[in-house]
């Protein structure tokens, strides 16, 4: 059997529009991948000509997922570049709508865009509700926790909810999936607590998002940061709010402990083979920006409850300090004119759109030779980087950080696993999990931090600043981690406007295409050594895409256009580009 | 915590309300017919899921009571009498007749996760019994081909009948080649102009798919617009705002599942049950306004006090839409509560007009004359255009504006 072309357009199940290609050998074993986001906004170019207060709320619609943490480092950017430090009530609701954040996107990723990849709904409704009990009791117990909703009663209706479905015919969201594949190693009972966990996380994840609201305003697009500080005064003042906070958070936090981390070790236990082998490890350079501010120093130089750091080569005796003037972007094989790689207060970005390469029976493949995706390629030091929770968790075990070596050290010894099975797909899904727990606990401090400053008597929410003096000439970075990784904005600043604007988020180094020196960007990488069970149904593929947490609308906005008319193209009526 | 169902209820069916609710004795009448008549038709077709959404809520007591407090609730936000309620109750239980298609183009996700956070009716239900929801990106389980397979399956099997939801803007620089979908690289255009084909309706969803929206704002480098501007020979209906309100994407389902026909539109193709009123209309610091209280700076004693926003940048006198009414996220809060102000996601080019923090009279654009409580199609237009007075002359009104105001009097 010769080599296998896979294309899979649309990758479903995340935030944006994502291509992969990749290529098989007789033993469906992928040789080589490709990854391709075919969606361009230009936000930066927005942004340019705009008053640098305002960036915030126009930069946080670069994602309407991790929409908090644009905001969040957009204005840190321009307080950096006004040298503004925000009073503490400001820090700890920053912190607070950030963690809401983590706790939401976290349990919604895992859920309801990851799960459908580990479990298989048809099997869940061949699952003896009783035996699901006892099944889910033994997950839970290995932190020793009861399960979440677990009872016989619970399982049978949800059995027969979704029996329903499948009776009809009509699977809905469902429908067309990769029912059935070998790719699926969970037992009926097993798939069974996923489906079920899977509908109780959308009540859930709908409890979480108001959290941020509480704060933020509403949820998605909070509305409550400026630059200087935060504008909820009422909100902090008023114990009910601080309560109501406090209730959803311990909600979301048993949720955590009592069904995420359960069935991340069922997952991770039954995919075992796969964890050990290190499927889906991919680069093994993980860099990590750092996060929350844990005092009240200016950010960049703030103690973080997540350290920076970069570890390479998966070696974890050494780190190696993140700094941000060693950040360059590529776009040899990106929609770009030139091999640029410059650092992003000088990146310059011309579209450059070649299309795609040959087209047959109605498929266009991407031209992977040349350009082939509109998320350009960063560098750090020359050297490609994944960023995200693996690389958060990985980065604060070896630089010995005691929370986090206590997180990841526990959770590896409950569910006896060795730390090599953190290089893998399920590793990755896994630190997600771990991060949870450890930000659900964190936040419940940072809650009784907040209540205990208000009252006595500290109301103070904002910094005031000098707008005409610090605008005049500045420049300055926001850097910090989204749930899914590193994101830096870059601001510069003349005459009170924006002169220049660059983000640089997760999905860019990720989920980025090759570079000049033909290295893989961190979803090719990782699946490369992927074995697929039956190509028409290429469920690994997406499971190791997916355990990245794919956010790519973010990864295309970040590129600023000069605006300008680019050249005239023809479209060929089944789909494929030549130029006229 | 505020009650959003309780407060919706009030706001609507308050004598002294500042929404405009009564049309008649005559209006709703034929109404009531007509939507009784729609109703039992519906009733007479093959469902598309056989769920009996009455048995899962009669399943538990709770339940009950809370879905005919929404439903009341409900009535009201569509700017129904009380005695359309049975009907709404009804009509909930036939939504899943109704089948949704949802595409996403140049969007950020956020509309999406806004209807993950439905709670009226709740994600779940909404899920699984209430809408038939055939195709989504974001939640589905196939991927590539499969997917384009579900939604091939999904548009043939229910042609001429399902509501396309549209998620994101259309770019259309570049012969559009700024988005592609497929593996056959179709571009947005192209695909939306597909499935908006064989659709009942469209209804453009967020303020990108309603009016181009964040990739719309100036320079806009990918030429992009909103659904309206190219799709032509369907009913559209927009739900605009940053992101939309769950609570109003339901609401246009339920109202055509309701009458079989969109909802009574404004000139910008917004249901009017919706987007009839200001945020200023109904807000909670309204009373500040009128009094000439405003919070001055960030953090000040006007903040710590819930003064009215409008000198720190509030739009609510020029947007119009539910927030104040119906709040996000289940009622528990919305930007003009958290002291941020309303930034006009709901109305055309707001990131040009309305996004910053300075208030309009200190802005090169004017608001529009005419008083406070005119509707968007008595001086709708004329608000965009930007001609004179309005805030300027009501801030004198309340001994406040100063020099500000003189600035805005022409």
């Amino acid at each position: 059997m010769a080599k296998k072309h896979l294309v899979i357009d649309p990758i479903t199940r995340i935030e944006g529009h994502l291509r992969i290609e990749a290529i098989i050998d007789e033993n469906n074993v992928v040789t080589d991948a490709y990854s391709s986001s075919t969606m361009f906004r230009g936000i930066e170019e927005i942004l340019k000509g705009r008053d640098p207060r305002d960036c915030g709320l126009l930069a946080m619609r670069i994602c309407g997922v991790c929409t908090g943490t644009h905001y969040q480092r957009s204005i840190e950017a321009v307080e950096h570049a006004f040298n503004v430090t925000i009073p503490k009530n400001a820090r700890l609701v920053r912190n607070l709508v950030q963690g809401a954040l983590y706790l939401h996107d976290h349990i919604v990723h895992f859920y309801h865009l990851h799960a459908l990849d580990w479990v298989d709904i048809t099997e869940a409704l061949k699952a003896d509700p009783k035996k699901t009990v006892s099944e889910a009791q033994k997950w839970a117990g290995l932190s020793g926790n009861r399960p979440w909703n677990a009872s016989e009663d619970v399982y049978a209706t949800v059995q027969e909810r979704v029996t329903r479905y499948v009776k009809q015919g009509r699977l809905g969201i469902f429908g067309n999936a990769y029912w059935g594949s070998k790719g699926f190693k969970l037992t009926p009972e097993q798939n069974l607590i996923g489906l079920s966990h899977y509908l109780d996380a959308l009540e859930i994840q709908r409890e979480l998002g108001k959290m941020m609201a509480i704060f933020g305003g509403k949820n998605p697009h909070p509305q409550s940061f400026v630059v200087g500080g935060v504008t909820c005064v009422q909100d902090i003042k008023n114990p009910a709010r601080i309560a109501e906070f406090k209730q959803i958070l311990k909600k979301g936090r048993e949720f955590t402990k009592m069904a995420y981390l359960p069935d991340v070790y069922m997952a991770g236990t039954m995919y075992a083979d796969e964890a050990l082998e290190g499927i889906g490890g991919g680069l093994g350079n993980f860099m990590t920006f750092g996060d929350f501010n844990q005092d009240d120093l200016p950010f960049y130089e703030s103690s973080k409850l997540f350290p920076s750091g970069i570890v390479m080569n998966k070696d974890l005796s050494k780190v190696y300090e993140v700094d941000q003037t060693k950040i360059t972007e590529d776009v040899t094989h990106a929609w770009y004119e030139g091999e640029t790689n410059l650092h992003p207060y000088e990146g310059e970005t011309k579209p450059n759109y070649t299309g795609f390469g040959k087209n047959e029976n109605n498929i266009a493949y991407l031209d992977t030779e040349n350009k082939y995706s509109w998320i350009k390629s960063p560098l750090y030091d020359d050297e490609r980087m994944e960023v995200g929770p693996l690389a958060r968790m990985i980065v604060g075990v070896a630089k010995g950080d005691e929370r986090i070596s206590k997180y990841v050290t526990t959770f590896l010894k409950q569910g006896n696993l060795p730390t090599k099975v953190l290089f893998s797909t399920v590793g990755r899904t896994a630190a997600r999990a771990i991060e949870t727990e450890l930000m659900a606990d964190v936040m419940m401090e940072w809650v009784d931090e907040l209540a205990a400053n208000v009252a006595n008597g500290d109301l103070s929410t904002w910094t005031e600043f000098d707008f005409d003096t610090v605008s005049a000439d500045a420049e300055g970075f926001g850097m910090a981690e989204a749930p899914r990784g590193g994101l830096g904005h870059w601001i510069k600043i003349k005459d009170g406007k924006v002169a220049n604007y660059q983000a640089v988020v997760p999905s860019t180094w990720n989920a980025a295409p090759r570079d000049y020196k033909g290295r893989l960007g961190a979803y090719e990488a990782s699946l490369v050594g992927t074995k697929v069970a039956n190509p028409d149904q290429p469920l690994e593929i997406l499971r190791t895409v997916h355990s990245f947490d794919p956010c790519i609308a973010c990864a295309v906005h970040i590129i600023d256009t000069n605006g300008k008319e680019l050249g005239v193209y023809k479209v060929d009526p089944i789909g494929g580009t030549s130029r006229a | 915590m505020i009650d959003s169902a309780e407060m919706v209820k009030k706001v609507f069916t308050q004598k002294s309300g500042r929404v405009e609710t009564n049309k008649g004795d005559e209006y709703y009448n034929e109404l009531f017919d007509s939507a009784k008549e729609r109703l039992s038709s519906l009733r007479a077709q093959e469902p598309l899921k056989d769920i009996d959404l009455m048995d899962v809520i009669d399943s538990e007591g709770v339940n009950r009571r809370d879905f005919m407090k929404w439903v009341s609730a409900t009535t009201a936000t569509l700017m129904l009498p009380p005695m359309f309620a049975p009907l709404v109750a009804e009509a909930t239980e036939l939504m899943n007749r109704v089948p949704v298609i949802w595409i996403e183009l140049q969007d950020c996700a956020g509309n999406s996760e806004a209807l993950l956070r439905s709670a009226a009716p709740t994600v779940d239900d909404l899920l699984f019994d209430v809408l038939s929801l055939e195709f989504h990106e974001a939640l589905q389980a196939a991927a590539g081909h499969d997917a384009d397979r579900q939604l091939e399956e999904a548009v043939h099997h229910f042609k001429g009948d399902y509501l396309l939801f549209v998620e994101g803007a259309i770019p259309m620089a570049n012969e559009g080649r700024y988005g592609t979908i497929g593996a056959s690289g179709e571009t947005f255009h192209d695909h939306l102009q597909r499935m908006a084909k064989d659709s009942a309706a469209v209804v453009a969803v967020g303020t990108c798919a309603t009016f181009g929206g964040v990739p719309a704002a100036a320079p806009n480098p990918t030429g992009a617009v909103g659904v309206m501007d190219l799709v032509k020979g369907k009913p559209i209906i927009n739900i605009p705002a940053c992101p939309a309100n769950p609570a109003n994407m339901v609401g246009v389902v339920l109202h055509y599942v309701l009458t079989g026909q969109v909802p009574e539109l404004d000139s910008l193709l917004r249901p009017k049950f919706a987007f009839g009123y200001r945020i200023h209309d109904n807000c909670e610091r309204r009373a500040h306004f009128d009094a000439g209280e405003f919070v001055e700076e960030w953090g000040d004693i006007g903040a710590e006090n819930n003064w009215c926003l409008y000198k720190v940048g509030c739009k609510g006198p020029m947007t119009f839409n539910n927030c104040s009414i119906v709040r996000y996220n289940e009622g528990t809060n919305w930007p003009v509560g958290v002291g941020r102000g309303c930034i006009g996601c709901s109305e055309p080019d707001f990131w040009d007009k309305y996004a910053y923090e300075r208030p309009m009279a200190n802005a090169n654009i004017k608001a529009p004359t005419g008083g406070v409580e005119k509707t968007v199609d008595e001086f709708g237009l004329g608000l965009l255009t930007a001609t004179t007075v309005g805030i300027g002359v009501h801030a004198i009104g309340s001994a406040i504006a100063g020099k500000k105001s003189d600035e805005g009097e022409e």
